[in-house]
């Protein structure tokens, strides 16, 4: 699905991505976790194609394409969704009308037909159910006066809806309560499937018992320094990340 | 794709799309003012002498009258001596059917979407269509004539309802009003007047449009509505203008009289030509319109969408009279290369328990200059009046200015005035958000653009919203980089 290799990413001239590899196959959950400023998101925005962030050496293969050729909203037409620490809020413009037109862009790259509000309608409604998202919430502005945990169900909601290949989920258990944490988990889980891939940033472990990785890979100082499976999360949950940072640079 | 979506890609590619000219035989009068110019207009539209004496009036003050300097604009002066101030198409003057008018004009219109024709136009919509100088042709007139809606041109309400004329014209803007307002009153060729009697509510939405098409011409319409006790009314205007190096003046001037329980609502579709991208030719647009709730409870709202002019100089206003009367502003204006908008709104509140409702939505791109600059008053009677201003200014790019003129005068303990003011710049993070939704960033930036003027479009009647989203795509595009 995705193959980082050697990927290097800097902003504003400081170096954040340090010769990341990472190899992601389709119907796989990996994890990915480390301390604060160990380089999460940057990975989430740079393969997203955030413009902030320069790309200063390696490849990333997407479905086998050049993901960094690649403009923001071609990657999203391909299939790559992030789901957002922080969901914008535009305000005026409908959450549904907003989907609407991301759906049919979607479409229209993949030379489907564009659905009719009919369709769309049905779809949503469809959607909805699944992250348990309040109706009201689809008549109002994008994530507008939305509370904490109505905007991380929106973005699982949209992921549901844009049905992506990749979705990347960064950091969409903070500020979550536990109730709330439940229902983005099976919606994820209920997402899951053969040709389908995530990547789970988080900082805990505690999503991790809701969405089972396959795979959990430590980042630090921009480079994954151990990969393994589910109870690696534990173990690091128990020791804190510390002893990574002491063995990675003993490497 | 979402409607909106369609119309912002149809649109996209398009530059000023009314910029050509027609082809029509005119009849102008030479360039410069003077008193024989004023009696040539007044002798062309074989007026009553007391509409000849108005205007002399009106001429000799504008003589003492200087420029104001006082808007936050900046442009090259007017010759007044080289306007021509009447141009006419040469047709008959009055039609009786569609057959006898110009093919060419009928063309010109059509081009511009606006069919004449009534069995094509679409329904509940009655149009007053002016060229240049004078109004060629008004639709429906005969329908609305049964609920004795009078909707005609101008010129022939002053033959057919000089009493009307005499009694209304200048009592919202006397030609005292201001340097351009006294230059209308002197030299208006034409424009649209409407009367709604008392409890008529009219069934379909009046339309005056409004062309420039001869070169070297100023427009200088009149509107003039009055909307009798318990009478209601949505009026539309829009405005286009061909491409031209050399700058064109429009001075017009809009009087509303809303009496006990009536209810006026007028709204604009700004889009004269606003001058190439360095900034050369375009419409100056210095336009004085003013509404008075005469009657207790009656209510004027102003709606405008302006995209276009070179310069534009305009405040739509309402004098709150009547007790529980009702004001309301809604306003877009969009600025981009070097176009420059001094625009807002006077609300004078003088009547018990009056209301008003401000709501200015400016967005500048490029190297142009947007201010909003509006008056609350409370006169010390206005017990219990409320004012609520919201103005907001969105940014595209760092070359531009917004501004923001607020003025207050309170003179009622009792009255409640609120103002919020915020500017904001288009939001990387939003672009990038709907990037990563699969929206290229045109879309995005139209989509929010959009979004943040929804207050101001959900005014606006159906057919109207849908071209003023369309006008935004195409005045927006490549704003953003």
């Amino acid at each position: 699905m995705i193959t980082i290799k050697n990927l290097s990413a800097s902003i504003e001239g400081k170096k954040i991505l340090n010769g990341l590899n990472l190899e992601v196959k389709a119907g796989e959950i990996h994890a990915i976790m480390g301390p604060n400023g160990s380089g999460k998101s940057t990975l989430a925005s740079v393969l997203a194609g955030r413009e902030d962030y320069e790309v200063e050496s390696g490849e990333v293969l997407f479905n086998g394409k050049d993901l960094l050729e690649m403009s923001p909203e071609e990657r999203a037409r391909e299939g790559l969704f992030l789901a957002f620490q922080y969901p914008v809020e535009i305000p005026g413009v409908s959450n549904a009308n907003f989907l609407k037109s991301a759906v049919n862009e979607i479409r229209k790259h993949h030379q489907m037909p564009e659905l009719d509000s009919k369709d769309f309608l049905k779809l949503m409604k469809e959607k909805m159910q699944l992250v348990e998202l309040d109706k009201s919430l689809t008549t109002r502005a994008v994530n507008e006066g939305f509370s904490g945990g109505e905007k991380k169900r929106n973005e699982i909601f949209q992921m549901a809806m844009l049905n992506p290949i990749l979705a990347i989920l960064d950091e969409t258990d903070s500020g979550l309560d536990i109730d709330a944490l439940r229902i983005v988990a099976n919606g994820v889980n209920k997402l899951k499937a053969e040709n389908k891939a995530f990547i789970v940033i988080t900082h805990y472990q505690r999503l991790l018992d809701y969405i089972v990785p396959d795979v959990v890979h430590v980042l630090n100082k921009g480079r994954i320094v151990k990969t393994g499976t589910k109870e690696l999360a534990l173990e690091l949950e128990e020791k804190g990340y510390d002893w990574l940072k002491t063995e990675s640079t003993s490497v | 794709m979402s409607e909106d979506q369609q119309i912002i890609d149809k649109v996209t590619s398009e530059e000023y799309k009314y910029g050509f000219t027609s082809d029509i035989e005119t009849e102008t009068a030479p360039p410069g003012l003077n008193e024989d110019i004023i009696r040539f207009i007044s002798e062309k539209k074989n007026e009553p002498q007391f509409l000849l004496e108005y205007r002399l009036k009106a001429y000799r003050h504008w003589l003492t009258l200087t420029e104001p300097e006082w808007p936050n604009v900046n442009y090259k002066k007017v010759d007044f001596d080289k306007i021509i101030y009447y141009a006419a198409p040469k047709q008959k003057p009055t039609l009786n059917s569609l057959d006898e008018l110009d093919p060419e004009l009928k063309a010109t219109f059509d081009k511009l979407g606006i069919s004449l024709d009534e069995q094509k136009r679409l329904a509940g919509v009655a149009v007053d269509a002016v060229i240049d100088s004078v109004s060629v042709k008004t639709t429906f007139r005969e329908s609305l004539k049964e609920l004795g809606i009078i909707f005609c041109s101008f010129s022939e309400a002053v033959h057919e309802h000089p009493e009307l004329i005499k009694k209304y014209l200048g009592s919202v803007v006397p030609y005292t009003d201001n340097f351009y307002a006294a230059l209308n009153a002197a030299v208006f060729s034409d424009g649209s007047f409407c009367y709604i009697p008392k409890g008529v509510r009219c069934p379909m939405e009046l339309s005056t449009y409004f062309r420039i098409n001869t070169a070297g011409t100023g427009q200088f319409e009149r509107t003039l509505i009055v909307a009798d006790e318990g009478s209601q009314v949505s009026y539309l205007e829009g405005c286009t203008a061909p491409m031209r190096d050399e700058n064109q003046l429009h001075a017009a001037v809009v009087e509303i009289i809303s009496m006990k329980d009536a209810n006026v609502k007028y709204s604009t579709v700004q889009n004269w030509y606003p001058g190439d991208k360095n900034g050369k030719g375009g419409v100056y647009n210095f336009v004085t319109k003013r509404g008075v709730c005469e009657g207790s409870n009656s209510k004027i709202s102003w709606t405008q969408v302006e995209t276009g002019s070179a310069v534009t100089w305009k405040y739509p206003s309402v004098i709150l009279k009547g007790d529980h009367s009702i004001g309301e502003f809604y306003s877009v204006a969009v600025t981009k290369n070097h176009q420059q908008a001094d625009t807002g709104t006077k609300m004078v509140h003088i009547g018990r328990n009056t209301k008003s409702t401000i709501v200015s939505k400016g967005i500048s791109a490029g190297f142009s200059q947007n201010s909003y600059r509006g008056l609350v008053r409370i006169g010390s009677k206005a017990t219990n009046a409320r004012n609520f201003s919201q103005c907001d200014s969105l940014l595209l790019g760092d070359q531009c200015g917004a501004h923001t003129f607020p003025y207050l005068e309170v003179n009622n303990q009792s009255a409640k005035v609120e103002h919020e003011a915020t500017t904001s710049k288009i939001g990387e993070d939003q672009i990038f958000y709907c990037n990563q939704r699969g929206l290229s960033t045109e879309d995005a930036v139209s989509m929010i653009v959009n979004g943040y003027c929804k207050e101001v479009f959900n005014q606006l009647p159906m057919e109207f919203a849908v071209e003023a989203q369309k006008l935004l795509a195409i005045t927006l595009e490549g704003s953003v980089g």
